[in-house]
């Protein structure tokens, strides 16, 4: 139950002696019964082996994949690999790629700009600004589906991938400007007014006061971005065809051939999960703060 | 609500205020103007990508519009709204969806409050442990959804089974149980993928509450002599509420619109089909543009309903920086 953060052992002045030991003390008790720890790597196991499960079925032949019980030892292969390579996911996988950089690079342009009016040089009721960008992200996109897809038919942007870019840009602004705000709120006043009073201008003041704060959280929000745009399912689903598809799209499209096929799918679960997994194992603690919109620090 | 949006300007902003109350009343709108230039590329972005679509949903929710019979299209009234609360395979569509969204981000929570409770102790190897648990959230949720289906519940190869198989071999017997996870309980093996989804972003949010919690008060109390659940129930519990809200808020966003799960894992059948699976079929499969387009509106109506709810909480958090 106890903790001891960082914050918790900071040395207080004027207390020296005391403090150590009673830090002494609560790292015993954090210490505590190793069986906790135990615990905790049990539940750890747990909750990755269905993910270890994943990839050690990818890398088994068709046949040791669908064994009963399980073939843990068997032997390793990259066949599922090759049989997803050779249903052509590089288009997909380019799509996708392109439709979450490009609307994450959007996002940025047009968020900063707009957490700056919300937060540095804040426009009138601009908490009734910030509810009206949340409110967006409480309509479910499944109501809103319909309409785009019927634009899209009229106006030939079927299965296009900038459409789809652009409809991901608008899915994941509301979250950026959430969370750029409560990154550039952290820009202490002081030193925006050390600024003025010395004279800076507006490019000096955000490129030496305002950039330096507000890279991490750039950082963080770009991440949150490219994980949302990735994944999606049901706006490319809708959208797309053969042309614009992206990878969740061709991994849905990649169940319907007979026989055996749980080491391919394996496989391109795999490969279409791992620049998620990359990115979110990079930056866990970016995680955290992007997911809560910038709440928790 | 009640602070924050009546002030004009906030702490962060006195060190820009508007010009001097002596200036002509035009070079104040200009400066209105100049802040609100940098917001405006995003505002009407916004609007014009959700606002309008949602527009039309509305007036097409209010039509007789089938594409298969695409000749008849009129003016339907109140029609297809009568038909979002009579038709039973509609209701039973809402019941699904409160119901997988409540058991999901109940059941995650807790878990994810007992793990980070676990994760903020020190034992060896917490980094590890610590990734270990991420991993869940971070796999795509469409793999995700077809890695349980078929790598877990299948009955004949899937894990689940074979770990049965297994456990039995393992005291001699040749005939374990081999349940069909998917059509014995199909809600619960839905909300089963999605629980292990959601634990690590539950435990995420409140591990980092746990680790910003001061340590003084607990010291204090455990000198007083406080027990193990009296330190949870008096000081980390009132500490992390803010947390929790902020976790079921967010969580209930996600998988009130969960569509993938339901999508693939069971395709809407054995009774699992929630408003966003119903919603695309109705309009997917039957054509039927004018009753889609009702139900998404009755699905905003009551995200709205949760949405007052959760502005409550936020407007909290805005309510601690202010008094900053």
């Amino acid at each position: 139950m106890s903790t001891t953060t960082p914050v918790g052992t900071a040395p207080r002045p004027g207390a020296v002696v005391p403090t150590s030991r009673r830090e002494r003390r609560a790292r015993q008790m954090n210490r505590g019964n190793p069986l906790w720890g135990l615990l905790a790597w049990v539940v750890g196991l747990l909750f990755v082996a269905p993910v270890l499960w994943m990839v050690l079925t990818s890398l088994h032949s068709e046949t040791d994949a669908a064994t009963n019980p399980p073939s843990i030892a068997a032997a390793l292969t990259l066949d599922g690999y090759r049989s997803f390579f050779d249903a052509g996911p590089w288009p997909p996988l380019i799509n996708s790629l392109s439709a979450s950089v490009v609307s994450t690079a959007l996002v940025l342009v047009l968020a900063v700009p707009a957490a700056y009016a919300l937060s540095i040089k804040p426009v009138r009721k601009w908490t009734d600004v910030m509810f009206f960008f949340l409110s967006t992200k409480f309509m479910p996109v499944v109501a809103a589906v319909l309409p785009l897809y019927l634009f899209a038919r009229y106006t030939g942007l079927l299965d296009n991938i900038t459409y789809l870019t652009l409809l991901y840009t608008s899915m994941n602004l509301p979250i950026a400007v959430w969370m750029m705000r409560s990154f550039l709120a952290e820009v202490p006043v002081e030193m925006l007014e050390a600024a003025a009073i010395d004279g800076a201008g507006l490019i000096r003041t955000l490129r030496s006061v305002v950039a330096p704060v507000a890279l991490p959280g750039i950082a963080a929000t770009a991440l949150i971005c490219f994980i949302f745009s990735w994944n999606e399912l049901l706006l490319a689903r809708t959208l797309t065809a053969v042309v614009a598809g992206t990878s969740p799209v061709f991994l849905t499209g990649f169940v319907t051939s007979q026989g055996l096929f749980l080491a391919q799918l394996c496989a391109a679960a795999t490969v279409i999960s791992l620049p998620v997994l990359v990115a979110g194992f990079a930056a866990q603690d970016k995680l955290v703060q992007g997911l809560s919109l910038g709440a928790v620090k | 609500m009640s602070t924050g949006t009546d002030t004009p300007i906030t702490p962060s902003g006195s060190a820009a205020s508007p010009p001097a109350p002596s200036q002509a009343t035009s070079a104040r709108r200009a400066a209105d103007w100049a802040r609100r230039a940098p917001l405006m590329p995003a505002l009407v972005f916004l609007i014009i990508c959700t606002q309008l679509p949602f527009v039309a949903t509305i007036v097409i929710s209010f039509m007789n519009w089938n594409s298969l019979r695409p000749r008849d299209r009129g003016f339907a009234g109140v029609d297809n709204y009568v038909e979002v609360f009579t038709n039973a395979s509609l209701r039973s569509s809402v019941w699904n969806t409160i119901v997988l969204t409540v058991t999901v981000v109940v059941v995650s929570l807790v878990l994810g409050l007992l793990i980070a409770l676990l994760l903020d102790r020190r034992f060896a190897g917490r980094g590890a442990v610590r990734t270990m648990m991420i991993a869940p959230f971070l796999v795509v949720p469409i793999a995700a959804a077809l890695l349980w289906k078929h790598a877990l519940f299948n009955p004949s190869y899937g894990l689940f089974n074979g770990v049965l198989t297994w456990i039995w071999q393992l005291f001699g017997s040749d005939s374990p149980p081999q349940p069909e996870w998917l059509t014995a309980a199909p809600k619960i093996a839905i909300e089963a993928a999605l629980i292990w989804q959601w634990t690590p972003f539950m435990m995420l949010i409140l591990l980092a509450g746990l680790q910003s919690k001061p340590a003084d008060a607990e010291e204090a109390a455990r000198m007083d002599g406080a027990n193990a659940w009296q330190v949870f129930r008096y000081l980390t519990f009132p500490h992390l509420r803010q947390y929790l809200e902020l976790g079921a808020l967010l969580g209930s966003i996600y998988i009130v619109q969960n569509f993938d799960a339901v999508f693939t894992i069971t395709s809407g059948s054995l009774g699992t089909a929630n408003l966003p699976y119903t919603i695309y079929q109705t309009f997917f499969q039957a054509g039927n543009y004018g009753l889609a387009s009702a139900m998404g509106v009755v699905v905003v109506i009551a995200t709205i309903i949760i949405a007052t709810f959760a502005l409550r909480v936020v407007s909290s958090m805005f309510k601690e920086e202010n008094a900053r």
